[in-house]
């Protein structure tokens, strides 16, 4: 069996119940696949855990049960192959945007020089369009600025897998959309393997070759992974004018609206590994009328799967 | 910011020194007046019997007022490191003795206390196992360990630096510990998944992290320091500034223990002030 880049294998995260009760599973029997230069989004209502499991892929956190395989090695803590954008940016205060990013390139590759440490440093702030605020702190810098530096110093050290964790969940909409397309033009550059966890589902579409869809917490699971063959390059303004566009965003906002919530654990649980059915839902829409929906998706990387998987709720044909 | 801004905070800054000398003149004022010696023989008579018996001097005896201070200052400043013998040195040797006591065992202190900080910051196992020495040993007063250090030392200059190593340890130790302990998870996360050893975590993560608690226990701590050197001055004896405090008032002389007085606030205030602006440099906005 070959293994693709990033496996995650039966992951589980429980917490002690208060007074010998029950333990609490945030979510159990989680497995999936991340193929090398893929771009893959999580979306799933809080509390289902898409932290915990991003937490875990960067070392810094660990499941109750399950496994993570990346490169045929199991991850049992942080790696410089894993670089991290997180929510809050996590910039050091102390030091300038320039010495930040430096911090990364630094830790990655010990023996540059100083001046090639700083050149490539400043090649990435460049290509975020910071390169007239190097020497700003934090401090001085707006929200959306930081989250820029964070990127550039996550991209900088061109680690195999990038986990950004909502990078943009704390920004307005406007700068939002500016470092959307800023991604985009960085990731374009190097094709790194990137997950990254997110509430907006227009953004998921934007930037995803495959988005993963958890069902709500506690007990949460991931239910299916829908296949965004949007054309790349996509741009904001060019990708909602695209056929298939609402297609795919209406069944995601379905899913997260309603079945999310309706769908039952006992629904995705069968015995032994598994990865989530791969969805179409531009395929399934055009097949819903004369074909039993069971049928339609398309098979995961990886893998054992059983033909019998998820069983949809009557409405799931309205969309599209 | 506009320009009416401007001019307020100047003219804030204005009236505020003006309110200062205001007070200052007032209270100088009012000390000179009431401490004026009587004028003898109701004003150009002759002495009285008793009057000359005393020699002219008061009956009761008075704080000396801010001119005759003013004219020893000027004289123990003018000339301040002469050296006439064990009890008679210039004020400059006297604080420069101080000085060096304080800045020993603040030192010393900030060696030991900054590295266990750390470590009792890091690690709950320290963090536990030592609390209950911290909690006995912290509010000792530094002066109770005298006579034990005099004992053990033998050395009454040694002593004196000890009783400054024990009463600055303190304050630098738990703010230590409790600035390392509060880091951001946040950062100590990026210095993880950067993969930094221990070392370079703890010197490029933690401790810029850190520094600006570091340093409000180090400015405690040489407050403090300061504080204890003139009493501890006082029991030795010999040398610094205590001593020279307590020599003058064996001697009567007030005029010079209320210029040492005022001296040691002037000296203290300039160690927070080198202090504070350490801090400055350290300091850092989230």
């Amino acid at each position: 069996m070959s293994h693709a880049f990033v496996e995650v294998q039966q992951a589980a995260k429980r917490f002690p119940g208060a007074n010998d009760g029950d333990d609490l599973t945030v979510f159990e029997n989680v497995s999936f696949t991340l193929e090398k230069g893929e771009f893959v989004c999580i979306i799933g209502h809080s509390g289902c855990g898409k932290s915990t499991i991003m937490n875990a892929l960067a070392g810094l956190d660990q499941f109750s049960d399950g496994a993570m395989i990346m490169e045929g090695k199991e991850i049992d803590g942080p790696s410089l192959e894993r670089g991290v954008v997180f929510q809050n940016y996590s910039l050091l205060p102390w030091l300038s945007a320039l010495q930040n990013v430096r911090f990364g390139v630094r830790a990655r590759w010990k023996d540059w020089d100083d001046a090639r440490v700083t050149q490539h440093s400043l090649s990435y702030l460049e290509m975020v369009g910071l390169k007239d605020v190097v020497d700003r702190k934090p401090a001085q810098l707006s929200g959306g600025m930081r989250q820029r530096v964070s990127i550039a110093r996550a991209f900088a050290t061109k680690p195999e897998l990038l986990l950004l964790d909502e990078p943009f969940g704390a920004l307005d909409a406007l700068t939002r959309g500016v470092i959307q397309d800023e991604l985009i033009k960085i990731w374009s550059k190097d094709r790194q393997t990137v997950f990254m966890i997110t509430h907006d589902v227009d953004e998921a579409i934007l930037l995803a070759d495959r988005i993963l869809l958890m069902t709500n917490g506690p007990e949460a699971r991931i239910a299916e992974a829908v296949e965004i063959d949007l054309p790349r390059p996509r741009q904001r303004s060019e990708i909602v004018k695209h056929p298939h566009f609402y297609t795919i965003r209406n069944y995601l906002v379905d899913f997260l609206v309603s079945r999310s919530g309706a769908l039952r654990t006992a629904d995705l649980d069968r015995r032994g590994l598994h990865y989530p059915e791969s969805v179409n839902p531009v395929e399934r829409a055009s097949t819903a009328a004369d074909t039993p929906p069971a049928t339609d998706g398309q098979p995961a990387s990886a893998g054992t799967r059983s033909d019998t998987l998820v069983t949809f709720t009557p409405k799931e044909t309205h969309h599209g | 910011m506009d320009r009416t801004t401007t001019e307020w905070n100047f003219s804030l800054n204005v009236r505020a020194g003006i309110l200062t000398v205001v007070l200052l003149a007032l209270f100088v004022g009012l000390w000179e007046g009431l401490n004026r010696a009587p004028i003898l023989g109701g004003g150009g008579a002759e002495l009285s019997e008793y009057e000359q018996l005393l020699a002219g001097a008061d009956e009761t005896a008075r704080v000396p007022p801010p001119s005759e201070i003013a004219v020893r200052a000027w004289e123990q400043l003018s000339d301040p490191f002469y050296d006439a013998g064990p009890n008679d040195k210039g004020i400059g040797i006297q604080l420069g003795y101080s000085l060096f006591r304080v800045l020993t065992g603040y030192f010393a202190a900030a060696l030991i206390a900054i590295p266990i900080g750390f470590l009792v910051g890091m690690s709950p196992l320290a963090y536990k196992a030592l609390n209950p020495f911290i909690q006995v040993l912290r509010p000792i007063s530094p002066l109770a360990w005298m006579p034990l250090a005099l004992f053990i030392i033998r050395d009454a200059q040694a002593s004196a630096i000890f009783v400054i190593f024990i009463c600055s340890i303190w304050p630098m130790l738990l703010n230590t510990a409790f600035g390392v302990a509060g880091v951001r998870q946040d950062w100590v996360n990026v210095a993880r998944t950067h993969e930094l050893s221990p070392l370079k975590t703890a010197f490029q993560v933690i401790l810029p992290a850190a520094a600006p608690t570091i340093l409000t226990g180090m400015r405690i701590s040489i407050g403090i320091a300061w504080l204890v050197i003139v009493a501890a001055e006082m029991l030795v004896g010999g040398t610094g500034i205590g001593y020279y405090v307590w020599n003058e008032w064996n001697n009567l002389d007030l005029t010079s223990v209320i210029f040492s007085i005022l001296l040691i606030g002037v000296v203290g205030m300039l160690l927070d002030l080198g202090l504070g602006a350490v801090a400055k440099l350290v300091a850092y906005q989230e």
